[in-house]
């Protein structure tokens, strides 16, 4: 997807800018713990494109066996670590988990930091992280609240996605965010790169120089100047042919199952996380679809459908249903009931 | 051991021009995976499908849309997009010098080393003006098509920097989010939380965090190849205490018999 990028470790973008928590799991400080979904603070795009075909309808990405030459359902899909003979080792979700059980499901803060003490070098990708469910709002608020008067952030290691994550934690306007940051053996030193830095400066150079700074000092940044220029004329290009009607095709309904994967704004699906209260009925889960897809479990009457994902996800924690951190709602309800809970 | 510039192009600011060269300074290593098909152990390919018919589209057959909330496609052709892109240039543009520390952390993205291309006097006279000035500069290039915001900088030891920064578009504020709401906090446990927030301050040193995980999952990959099972952790049962006021009053304690 995104050819310039060569970290090559950013969380897989969802197609089409659609959102969704990429990891679901606890903060703890002391003994204090609560539940939070992670989402990403930085729009991929800021007008997210779909791949459509010529005729607009919307496209999928699926996975396909070259062998077989067919389809492959998601269960019919591992992960390998490819040797140098070519062969491949296959790891499971759950072994990847269980090197390292608490850094899967937990950011634990054991030290905070000044901020400005950390070099930019370090930082990496941003995050905003919502309280998980309505118990989790006080202690939230609390150590947003705690954070924010220090003005110090939290630094930890987790594991997301298979992988261990740097972050920062901070606390702005009563809202947690992560940065993730860089492990200082992913940075360079300069001397690795072999530049020169034994190069003299001329006086009479640094005070030219020194006259052109001075000529371009601001004392803030101007967010104008961070503007992309690219976002504006696309904007315009979109609101011209909505306007004449020209290359607009109305989209296909989207899947109940899309949920807020189908909200187009990040923006919007962070209110609605932050804000529940003030959310309308969220148009994912109308009461008839739930009744009609509740898989003839009348008897437990567990109502598993009106659950949030994050809330099955502790309950499969709390059984310790093996794979459930990729497992969509679905799954998750299906593999409860099936743990008996 | 140099390694290899990946882009050159030339500061401008005023009348003054730097001739430079950019290096990555940063590398990546995590452990890479690919998707299989669980049967034959055979890489899979991604196809794009039209979901309806099922229809495989080949990558050059389609085109970009942008879905609006009202759930209209709006198509954009290829010759549209390819308009949108940035005019080619050598030139790093230097918009503003502002002082050091007035770009936060929030818009940092990605770090290059600059070096300089040719003569090295005038990058190092701009190094030595951008330190006594405290400055550093807001620039913007285009670099592979692409149009780039980034912050030139002094690093620590004097060595010049080009970070690459988001886009306002891109950075979500968070005033912009509105905070979780609900009844007032206790005074007396924020107080607590602050106290055992200053017990566990420290200086900043990365150093001290290493990716130990890649370590286990090499060493899994490893023992998995040589026929070893590999015995499960179980994790550890954390101890959680749902009351606010007692957790923290029973973190403090704890802290405070460590220290």
């Amino acid at each position: 997807m995104a050819e310039e990028r060569d970290d090559g470790d950013e969380i897989e973008p969802v197609d089409g800018g659609g959102v969704r928590s990429l990891w679901s799991g606890s903060i703890t400080f002391g003994l204090l713990s609560l539940a939070v979904d992670l989402f990403p603070a930085v729009r991929t795009e800021a007008l997210p494109l779909k791949l459509v075909d010529s005729s607009l309808r919307p496209l999928t990405r699926r996975y396909e066996c070259p062998e077989h030459g067919r389809f492959l359902s998601r269960d019919e899909i591992v992960r390998g670590y490819e040797l140098d003979d070519g062969e491949f080792v296959v790891v499971t979700d759950d072994e990847l988990e269980s090197l390292a059980p608490e850094k899967s499901r937990a950011i634990d803060l054991r030290k905070f930091v000044d901020v400005a003490e950390i070099d930019p070098m370090y930082f990496k990708r941003s995050y905003f992280l919502t309280p998980a469910e309505n118990e989790a709002n006080r202690a939230y608020r609390l150590l947003a609240e705690t954070m924010e008067r220090s003005g110090r952030a939290g630094i930890a290691t987790f594991v997301m996605c298979g992988k261990e994550y740097l972050v920062a934690l901070l606390a702005e306007n009563g809202v947690l965010r992560a940065e993730t940051l860089r492990f200082s053996d992913e940075i360079r030193a300069p001397g690795d790169i072999g530049l020169p830095i034994d190069a003299e400066a001329d006086p009479r150079e640094v005070e030219r120089f020194r006259r052109a700074i001075e000529a371009l000092a601001a004392d803030d940044v101007d967010r104008t100047l961070l503007r992309d220029e690219r976002v504006e004329r696309l904007r315009r290009i979109i609101d011209d042919k909505l306007a004449r009607g020209v290359d607009v095709e109305k989209a296909p309904e989207a899947d109940e199952a899309e949920d807020e994967a189908e909200i187009i704004d990040l923006m919007d699906v962070l209110k609605r996380r932050l804000q529940p209260e003030q959310r309308e009925r969220a148009p994912a889960s109308p009461p008839s679809g739930d009744a009609a897809r509740d898989d003839g479990n009348h008897a437990g009457g567990d109502d598993l459908e009106r659950r949030s994902k994050s809330e099955l996800y502790e309950r499969a924690k709390a059984l310790n249903v093996p794979g459930r951190s990729r497992m969509d709602k679905d799954e998750l309800i299906r593999a409860l009931r099936s743990a008996g809970g | 051991m140099a390694a290899r510039a990946m882009w050159k192009g030339v500061l401008r600011m005023q009348d003054e021009r730097v001739p430079v060269k950019l290096y990555s300074a940063v590398q990546d290593r995590s452990v890479h995976f690919r998707l299989l098909h669980d049967e034959d152990r055979v890489p899979v390919r991604q196809r794009l499908v039209e979901p309806e018919s099922e229809r495989v589209v080949e990558y050059f057959e389609t085109l970009r849309a942008f879905l609006t909330p009202e759930r209209d496609l709006v198509a954009l052709r290829p010759d549209e997009l390819d308009a949108l892109a940035p005019e080619p240039s050598r030139d790093i543009e230097v918009l503003r010098f502002v002082p050091t520390g007035a770009i936060d952390h929030r818009w940092y993205e990605r770090p290059y080393f600059l070096g300089p291309d040719g003569n090295s006097g005038a990058l190092a006279a701009l190094v030595a003006a951008m330190q006594e000035t405290r400055r550093e500069g807001i620039v913007r290039w285009v670099m592979r098509k692409k149009a780039y915001r980034g912050a030139l900088r002094a690093a620590g030891d004097g060595v010049p920097m080009l970070v690459t920064l988001r886009s306002a578009e891109e950075v979500i504020v968070a005033s912009e989010l509105g905070a979780p709401r609900g009844k007032p906090l206790d005074e007396r446990e924020i107080a607590m939380a602050q106290q055992l927030l200053s017990i566990l301050e420290a200086p900043f040193d990365a150093e001290q965090y290493k990716d130990e995980y890649r370590e286990r999952v090499l060493g899994l990959v490893r023992a998995k190849a040589e026929g070893k099972t590999v015995r499960r952790v179980p994790a550890r049962r954390q101890r959680i205490e749902p009351d606010l006021a007692k957790a923290l009053r029973l973190s403090l304690e704890a802290e405070r018999k460590r220290a």
